[in-house]
């Protein structure tokens, strides 16, 4: 809106006056201080940046921070965020909220906002069970969950995320954990410079309906042997002594080895901008209970949404004028009395 | 028709005639029908049109399912219905006859294309007899012509081939009834030019069947002479154009943009018989009109939402059962207090219903239909082009007052079209708007802070925070607000003022809209009282029962929420009240809750608009009751 350089700010510019009100111990505090601390850092200013979300926990998320924001509709907030950006490009739009809220009500507009690509940072918080509501099971909890309101046990499929966000022609996918705010703010840093939408799925602790449903890969002593960091150009290998890696099979599927027997040339190098190669890396795990990627699967320019719209009108009006409204209600056949 | 004799001419003079043309729905009758209304235009006729077709796109070629109807009603008085009963029946198959006869006059004229009337098109049409031969056409002036075979004949010299001539029959069709009602030609031939002139073939088969079609109309005996309906005499002078209601909604939410100096916003999804607003919309960018087809319903409405708190002038368009999906997001733009339209093009219901026939359910699903308190303005145009002033009026009160808005038109309005003076864009209102730039409360300590829900002392309205303004940042949601502040708030005693207040600035709107008028007789003995597109046909009737000696007034609403102030006080002059309604008397319900008046209804609920005819009856009904 001006052209004068961005302000320098500091976290607490970007902190609302509003007390959060989260469950004490839950992971969408670490979150929150990761984006609050991040912003600064980011060349954008408060004004020009929306935080926009459905309904649920992952939700209340825009009153903490001191920027425009709205809290909208439950699952609706891909498809409000989406008429905001059209018609404000110059605006910078964050939309979060639950698995939930953006795979189960809300799963129409996220994958159709992924395939559109408007220009939007989507940072979805799977926890994998409802919170708001108290404890049911969630379209990303796995099967046999037992909640209230399946006390034998769930018995639907859960969705794989990353693998969802890549089939509904996401150009921008990457995923991070409550657990470690670095990864979590250079996954977010990479999102928010992609043009057009960017999907992040962040693996967050409910502590209270789901506790500890990530500790098998996020507990301390198991990161280095359950996380495998996905970095572009980089032969993909984890293990605390990087003993690990993952190669492309004689079938042409990606499969986890020991470096030590296949050896290190044999390895595959991460490619983010092929999407075959990140679907394939997105079947690695289904749910976090073995070896899992985090990081950025897939990262490609492709035209954003907003812009070809708005160079529709920058072309009409240059074909045709700007429009006159004489014109326009004489342009059918007229007849003088 | 009434006929009138005119010594000097060698035409007959007619004062107005009903034309009715039917046939398969590959036939182009929709196009026939269009074409003959124009042209109707362009000789300064007052015309009211009703296009009828099956929401299939191609039902069973041949069968009853499958015909497509226009009617046309044309005079040289002004009109408000698109006519009764057709004199004149153009039948272009079996199947249009059967559909068709049992709507048209006594006495009245039925050309038939000959040629489709074999034996396979009588059974498709479930005919189990010849009814050229029966006593089905008994009583009506029958004139048999082969058009499909002299359309064929008229193709040969040009090439080509039999099947693609065949197709430019409907233009024989037009031809034909254009030199018995005395039509010009040359906009005919000028429209075939500009539509298929980059088709040459298309387009000389279309002009040699219409010319052939008006060549034998003038040579052959069984026409006699043509038919003259003079142009009508008082007309305010001025341009004129046709306009349909659809197109009409569509350009006053352009004007209504541009008033307001803001670029309109589009969220929608396809649904009949609303989909040619939005087709409308996507032709004019050069406005900065943006039309986004989304998703589903929801996405429609919340896109346009999010531009709405992005500063632009938002509009959803649907009908009925896209209403039904729009409903929680209606609720969340009341409690964000942010301007928005919602057209609803109702159609019959519910469920899929009649998807191409109209009627005028949705008014409780307007007034009603969505979660908690939550009322809103109410809009309906009663007349094809009134939807232009409508969609203006609509984006009025969206503006001023920071409120979601109805407008409910039909699929009558929406389809029929009338004769249009063009208004002059300086004569359009104002709407401009303010967006808030700085905090606008200030603290006990003297500081200056923003109150996202501080109210206008005068429409209670909140102000319009655009995000770009810098020191504005603030958080809204779908959360009940502190009065002012805005805040989160779950204090009991806050919600029930808010709910008060959001009430309270809806009802205010009585005082900022028209009074309504009494057409008809002031001392009435019987008072109608109607809304949206039944008003043509409520005039018809009531001046039918003027005729009769007997005093009628008629009240037509374009409001119906709030009902403008002076309402109570006519209907409290009123011993009888009659309501028609194409629903099962919503409106009579709400005037029965609102004045406790004994507002009878009248029903009609067949996809049909009523007729003058059906009208009249209702009013003697009431009046000898």
């Amino acid at each position: 809106m001006t052209d004068t350089a961005v302000p320098e700010t500091t976290r607490k510019d970007w902190t609302s006056d509003q007390e959060p009100r989260w469950c004490p111990g839950c992971g969408d505090y670490s979150i929150l201080t990761a984006v609050q601390m991040l912003m600064p850092d980011l060349s954008v200013r408060r004004e020009e940046t929306v935080f926009v979300s459905g309904i649920g926990c992952a939700s209340r998320f825009p009153y903490y921070m001191n920027t425009y924001g709205i809290h909208t509709i439950h699952g609706r907030a891909p498809a409000i965020a989406t008429g905001l950006a059209i018609s404000r490009p110059d605006l910078d739009i964050w939309v979060i909220g639950g698995d939930g809220d953006m795979l189960s009500i809300g799963g129409n507009h996220l994958i159709h906002a992924l395939r559109r690509n408007v220009d939007m940072t989507i940072l979805m918080f799977n926890n994998q069970i409802y919170g708001l509501t108290k404890g049911q099971y969630s379209p990303t909890s796995e099967v046999g969950k037992v909640t209230k309101s399946t006390p034998v046990g769930s018995v639907d499929a859960p969705f794989n995320p990353i693998s969802l966000a890549i089939g509904a022609e996401a150009t921008f996918v990457a995923r991070t954990h409550d657990m470690d705010r670095k990864h979590m703010q250079e996954m977010f840093t990479a999102a928010h410079a992609h043009k057009g939408a960017a999907f992040v799925e962040i693996y967050q602790n409910c502590n209270v309906f789901n506790d500890g449903a990530f500790e098998t890969i996020l507990a301390k002593s198991a990161r280095d042997d359950m996380l495998i960091p996905l970095v572009h150009g980089q032969p993909i290998r984890f293990g605390g002594e990087g003993q690990f890696g993952v190669v492309m099979n004689d079938r042409g599927a990606v499969e986890i080895v020991e470096v030590a027997t296949v050896g290190e040339g044999a390895l595959l190098v991460h490619d983010e901008t092929d999407a075959g190669l990140a679907f394939q890396l997105s079947r690695l795990s289904h749910g976090p209970t073995s070896p899992t990627p985090i990081g950025i699967f897939l990262s490609v320019e492709l035209p954003e949404y907003g812009a070809g719209v708005n160079s529709q009108l920058s072309a009409a009006v240059e074909r045709r004028g700007a429009g006159d409204l004489a014109t326009l209600l004489h342009s059918g056949a007229t007849w003088e009395i | 028709m009434a006929l009138t004799t005119e010594p000097s001419t060698d035409e007959r003079v007619l004062d107005r005639v009903v034309i009715r043309f039917a046939g398969d729905s590959g036939d182009g009758m929709q196009l026939t029908g269009d074409r003959f209304t124009s042209a109707s235009a362009l000789i300064g006729n007052d015309l009211v049109t009703l296009p009828e077709y099956p929401a299939e796109i191609r039902a069973p070629a041949g069968t009853v399912a499958g015909v497509s109807a226009f009617q046309v009603h044309i005079s040289d008085h002004p009109i408000t219905t698109p006519g009764d009963e057709p004199d004149v029946l153009v039948a272009m198959n079996p199947a249009a006859l059967k559909s068709e006869l049992s709507k048209i006059s006594p006495g009245a004229t039925v050309i038939l294309n000959i040629d489709a009337f074999d034996e396979r098109n009588l059974a498709k049409a479930g005919y189990d007899h010849d009814p050229l031969t029966g006593d089905d056409l008994k009583g009506f002036t029958r004139i048999d012509v082969p058009m499909t075979s002299l359309t064929r004949g008229a193709c040969e010299p040009l090439g080509v081939k039999t099947r693609d001539a065949e197709r430019s029959k409907n233009f024989f069709a037009l031809g034909l009834v254009s030199w018995m009602f005395s039509r010009p030609v040359e906009p005919t031939l000028e429209w075939i030019e500009a539509k298929f002139g980059n088709k040459p073939q298309v387009r000389d088969a279309n002009v040699a069947a219409f010319n052939a079609g008006h060549a034998f109309a003038e040579t052959i005996e069984l026409f006699g002479q043509p038919y003259r309906i003079a142009p009508m005499a008082e007309q305010q002078p001025g341009v004129y154009t046709s306009i349909n209601g659809n197109t009409a909604t569509a350009w006053g939410l352009i004007a209504a943009a541009h008033q307001a100096q803001l670029q309109l916003f589009l969220g929608s999804y396809p649904i009949t018989p609303a989909s040619d607003i939005l087709h409308e919309l996507s032709k004019h960018k050069n406005f900065g009109v943006r039309t986004f087809q989304a998703e589903d319903e929801i996405a429609g409405i919340g896109a346009a939402l999010g531009a709405a708190y992005g500063g632009q002038l938002a509009i959803t368009t649907t009908s009925g059962p896209g209403v039904a999906l729009k409903s929680e997001t209606i609720g969340l733009a009341i409690m964000l207090e942010l301007p928005l339209v919602i057209i609803d093009v109702q159609r019959g219901g519910p469920s899929t219903g009649l998807p191409t026939k109209t009627e005028q359910a949705d008014l409780m699903l307007a007034m009603y239909g969505h979660h908690g308190e939550s009322p809103l303005p109410i809009v309906a145009p009663s007349t094809p082009a009134g939807c232009f002033w409508g969609a203006i009026e609509a984006c009025r009160i969206a503006l001023k007052y920071r409120t979601p808005v109805f407008l409910l038109t039909d699929g009558y309005l929406a389809n029929g079209a009338e004769p249009w003076l063009i208004p002059d864009p300086a004569t359009f209102p104002d709407l401009s708007v303010s967006f808030l730039t700085e905090p606008n409360h200030t603290l006990a300590d003297g500081t200056r802070v923003l109150w996202p829900y501080l109210r206008d002392p005068e429409t209670l309205a909140r102000p319009w925070i655009l995000p770009g303004t810098p020191g504005l940042e603030h958080r809204i949601g779908g959360i009940e607000k502190e009065d002012g502040t805005g805040n989160i708030s779950y204090t009991p005693a806050n919600h029930e003022k808010m709910v008060h207040l959001r009430a309270e600035k809806v009802a205010g709107i009585a005082a900022d809209i028209p009074p309504v008028v009494i057409e008809g007789d002031e001392d009435f003995e019987v008072l109608v009282v109607g809304w949206g597109s039944t008003w043509g046909a409520i005039n018809g009737g009531m001046e039918r029962v003027q005729r009769t000696g007997r005093r009628v007034g008629h009240v037509h609403l374009t409001h119906l929420n709030p009902f403008p102030a002076n309402l109570g006080e006519i209907l409290a002059r009123a011993d009888k009240v009659l309501v028609p309604e194409m629903n099962m008397g919503q409106l009579s319900r709400l005037l029965r809750a609102e004045y406790l008046v004994d507002a009878r209804s009248t029903s009609k609920v067949q996809g049909l608009p009523f007729t003058a005819r059906e009208i009249e009856a209702a009013i003697m009904g009431v009046l000898d009751d």
